[in-house]
């Protein structure tokens, strides 16, 4: 709520240093921002359409980003399920230990990529704690399609819990209660009352997990198996690509991914302003 | 010190809080800003202290230009409607802050510092509080400790925004007196703004009533009382009852009935009569305001009427007291005589 | 968790809570969940890097190439966690204390590097950078390293940790407003004097908050840094990346003993974030009632 007036004098401001903090935000951001990102914009138009078509199109391209999307998208709905389950239980719950295992939602976000990497894919190699029960029943998950999916899903978790457990703290009980005393049974109160009330929270969980599992790099490629068109994800092939210097192809498949990620962070804010709308504001 | 406002407009986007405002405040004087949210009263205030930019005018202290200097050259000591009192730091370093950050070579020693804090924390009777931080206070000991903050650095002007409104009732009275007193004793040129008129005309010298960020009307507050300029002033100020009229041929009308009152200059054709309630005694028959008593009851030695007038298209229900030497009857017709009122053209 | 929620000991057939079977499982599955995918990948971080003694846990840390990593990794963190707090701190100022148009769509631009895949993140440089980049040619003809060497490092880390500490600072600063600049300002304070002495005073735990998660970021970042590094064993190598070259060895040891030191950054971070919240929450403003 800064105070600031155009007219003959032209402007003041109450508070000083306006031009000064306002000129080194836009310079500094520009230098680390926006200029690198328009690179990659341009660089993308030194290909012609053909080009760029016939490199997206490619098979190992579009493979990569079919695994990439595909087991994005199912991790996040993992995690849309099992995200509000946790939830519930953290909320609505007392049991031994609910503290630790709420302080424990964020360690997917606090712990670097690839210490997450190395340690999933201990846990589920052929010999490893999780691997060598889940190999007597015959399946096999480190270096597989599945290792991917194990891996995406962890790094989503805090996405859902985050963004759905300040709603349902918030939620009036009274309305349950309300509901209650008309007659409804648990259930009801459940699927008419209150999952209405998360719905735009999970949505906005799920796309945030969506968009941060297809970009993921560091916690998928050591347990990803990394084979061509069954289990290499797209930023792998980005790095493959730039080490054999096709930078064409790396900057083809950034700009799908950005664009992506982009379109993505859209929707979260249409969803946001949607729910802003629909839910009246005390 | 005095201030001359000339002209100021003032523009926030489509709203304008500023609509060509000129004033003459004396020195000395203690001078309410009145009028409901939305007037300008706010922006008028901060104007003058520099906390914001008019888009055009003038504003001179002792015929100075002020607008080539920014609120903190201008000498001004600002309250704040909600204190802003520096959360981090106690009531001694609050008061102190305005000494401390003065330029090396006109500041005060650390002694000098402490004992001009210790002035100001007794003339606000609150030196007890000096260790204290803002959240420990009560919104009057906040209130006070911002006015001895504002006044460390011996402003020329000290200016109120809503000094009171964040106060109960009952501390809001006692700071009121204070407040009159203590402007007595420093005699500082001291304008607030306030929404609440008994404040104002409780308070001030002068009272300027604002609306849609124009001056109203300029004056004492029995002025503004009795003598109300427009008709959002006599709305504004005091509860009046509001009637349609007619004037014509030196005569005004209520329907077709010709009342005995005097036009008293206003202009011919559709007007607005306004009326205290205090200012209507029930009368013998013959041109008062006529209307049909609603409900009775005795306060010792008055009875309150409800009753209910018949003017323009529907009826308004006013509140009267008479004396109990004439009793009224519930139903009874009777007439209103306006002893002192108002007509304004609609 | 406020009162009035619901305890176990409600009646099963109560319409405000779930019958004990239907408890029992939620609870069950949620604490299974985050024992599998979380609980069990931290411990075993610890377990792996302890499992052949202490000794050997200490004598892996202690390598010439951890030892280099190591100081890499806080070289790295400090440049940018101290870049990105200026600039956290000026893009702050700006936004919150005065009003103009775009506002939020520069917001949105503080915001986006949180939305760009490390890999791409890295990339961007190289596009710059390279040796088919932008500036590339020119820089090899001045003999100036960027790429493959430290700057670059640098830069992809300040790039991916960008908006941490705006957007620990701009709600906090939104939420106090500007009155008690004002008032300073009016009593006669400069800007340094009023920035120093109101501002910074009142957002000091947001100032640590986004410090705090900014530099956790800047040391475990892989993906970025990983694109950029060009992998230069004692040179270019972080934390992350030796934790990948040795785990491709198989020198399972001491890629987990560098892992364990990330972890407990990590943990550590989880704590002090907790701590900070704490004090954030109390820190509300004033109020008048």
């Amino acid at each position: 709520m800064g105070t600031r007036v155009s007219g003959e004098r032209g402007r003041r401001n109450t508070l000083p240093g306006f031009g000064l903090t306002m000129g080194l935000t836009l310079t500094w951001l520009s230098i680390i921002v926006l200029i690198p990102l328009a690179g990659l914009f341009i660089k993308t138009f030194e290909l012609s359409w053909d080009q760029f078509f016939g490199i997206v199109t490619s098979r190992r391209t579009l493979n990569a980003l079919k695994i990439s999307f595909g087991l994005a998208f199912a991790a996040a709905a993992v995690n849309l399920v099992m995200g509000v389950v946790i939830v519930w239980a953290l909320v609505r719950y007392r049991f031994p230990g609910r503290r630790i295992f709420d302080a424990v939602v964020d360690i997917p976000f606090a712990l670097p990529t690839a210490v997450a990497g190395i340690a999933l894919t201990s846990l589920f190699a052929q010999k490893g704690w999780l691997g060598a029960p889940l190999a007597e029943l015959g399946i096999k998950v480190a270096f597989t399609p599945l290792g991917i999916f194990v891996a995406m899903i962890f790094i989503g978790i805090p996405f859902v819990v985050r963004t759905v457990q300040p709603v349902l703290i918030d939620l009036d009980t009274e309305i349950e209660e309300a509901a209650a005393s008309l007659g409804a049974n648990r259930w009801h109160v459940i699927s008419r009352v209150i999952l209405p009330s998360l719905i735009p929270a999970i949505l906005t969980g799920f796309a945030l997990a969506f968009a941060r599992a297809i970009g993921e790099y560091g916690s998928v490629i050591f347990i990803a198996g990394n084979l061509p068109n069954v289990s290499e994800i797209a930023p792998l092939l980005i790095v493959i690509r730039l080490s054999e210097f096709r930078y064409a192809d790396a900057t083809a498949i950034a700009v799908v991914m950005l664009v992506a990620a982009f379109l993505i962070i859209f929707a979260v804010n249409r969803i946001q302003s949607w729910a802003q709308n629909r839910i009246p504001v005390h | 010190m005095t201030i001359e406002l000339k002209n100021l407009v003032k523009k926030f986007g489509a709203f304008t809080a500023l609509d060509g405002v000129d004033l003459k405040i004396a020195d000395g004087e203690l001078l309410a800003l009145l009028g409901p949210s939305g007037s300008g009263k706010t922006t008028l205030l901060r104007i003058i202290a520099g906390l914001d930019w008019p888009d055009a005018g003038e504003v001179r202290f002792d015929g100075e230009n002020a607008l080539t200097r920014g609120a903190g050259e201008r000498h001004v000591g600002f309250v704040f409607q909600h204190y802003a009192l520096f959360r981090h730091m106690t009531v001694f370093e609050n008061v102190a802050f305005g000494l401390r950050v003065q330029p090396r070579a006109i500041r005060k020693d650390e002694a000098g510092i402490r004992a001009r804090v210790k002035e100001l924390l007794d003339l606000v009777q609150l030196d007890w509080l000096a260790n204290r931080y803002p959240s420990q206070l009560s919104g009057g000991q906040r209130q006070r400790i911002a006015l001895a903050r504002a006044l460390a650095i011996q402003p020329r002007i000290l200016l109120l925004d809503e000094p009171f409104g964040a106060l109960d009732a009952k501390v809001r009275k006692e700071l009121r007196r204070w407040l009159r007193s203590l402007h007595e004793e420093i005699n500082v040129t001291s304008v607030f703004v306030t929404h609440d008129q008994e404040e104002a005309l409780e308070v001030a010298n002068r009272v300027v009533v604002m609306d849609k960020g124009r001056i109203e009307q300029i004056g004492t507050p029995a002025e503004v009382y009795d003598r109300p300029a427009t008709a959002f002033v006599h709305s504004f100020i005091g509860e009046s009852v509001v009637l349609p009229v007619n004037v014509s041929g030196g005569q005004v009308w209520v329907g077709d009935q010709a009342l005995n009152i005097k036009p008293n200059g206003a202009a011919p054709g559709p007007s607005q009569l306004f009326v205290r309630r205090h200012d209507m005694q029930v009368a013998p028959p013959g041109g008062g305001l006529r209307g049909s008593v609603r409900y009775l009851r005795t306060f010792g030695a008055v009875q309150r009427a409800d009753i209910a007038l018949t003017a323009g298209d529907g009826e308004t229900l006013i509140e009267i007291d008479t004396p109990r030497d004439r009793p009224l009857q519930i139903g009874e017709v009777v007439e209103l005589q306006p002893t002192r009122f108002r007509i304004f053209s609609a | 968790m406020t009162d009035g929620q619901i305890s176990l000991r409600a009646a099963a057939t109560d319409a405000r809570t779930e019958p004990g079977l239907v408890r029992w499982i939620i609870t069950g599955l949620a604490v299974l969940f985050l024992t599998v995918f979380v609980v069990l990948p931290l411990v075993l971080v610890f377990a792996e890097a302890f499992s052949r003694g202490v000794g050997a846990y200490f004598s892996a840390l202690i390598e010439p190439e951890g030892l280099a990593a190591i100081r890499l990794t806080l070289l790295v963190a400090a440049i940018s966690v101290a870049l990105n707090l200026v600039f956290g701190l000026v893009a702050a100022w700006a936004i919150t204390k005065f009003d103009f148009p775009g506002k939020s769509f520069l917001i949105t631009l503080i915001d986006l590097p949180f939305s760009v895949s490390p890999v791409i993140s890295g990339l961007l440089f190289v596009l710059l950078f390279g040796m088919q980049g932008f500036f590339g040619p020119w820089l090899q003809n001045h003999g100036i390293q960027i790429l493959f060497a430290v700057p670059g490092i640098v830069l992809a880390t300040v790039f991916v940790t960008f908006p941490f500490v705006a957007r620990a600072l701009i709600p906090l600063m939104q939420e106090q407003g500007t009155l008690e600049e004002e008032a300073a300002i009016s009593l006669g304070a400069s800007g340094l004097q009023t920035f120093f002495r109101i501002t910074l005073p009142n957002i000091k735990w947001g100032v640590l908050y986004g410090v705090l998660l900014c530099n956790a970021r800047a040391m475990g970042e892989f993906g970025a840094v990983s694109v950029v590094s060009g992998h230069i064993r004692g040179e270019t190598n972080t934390m992350p990346l030796l934790v990948e070259i040795l785990y491709n060895e198989y020198q399972f040891v001491a890629a987990f003993a560098i892992a364990s030191l990330l972890a407990m950054l990590a943990l550590v971070t989880l704590v002090v974030k907790t701590i900070l919240e704490r004090h954030l929450d109390e820190g509300q403003p004033v109020s008048d009632d």
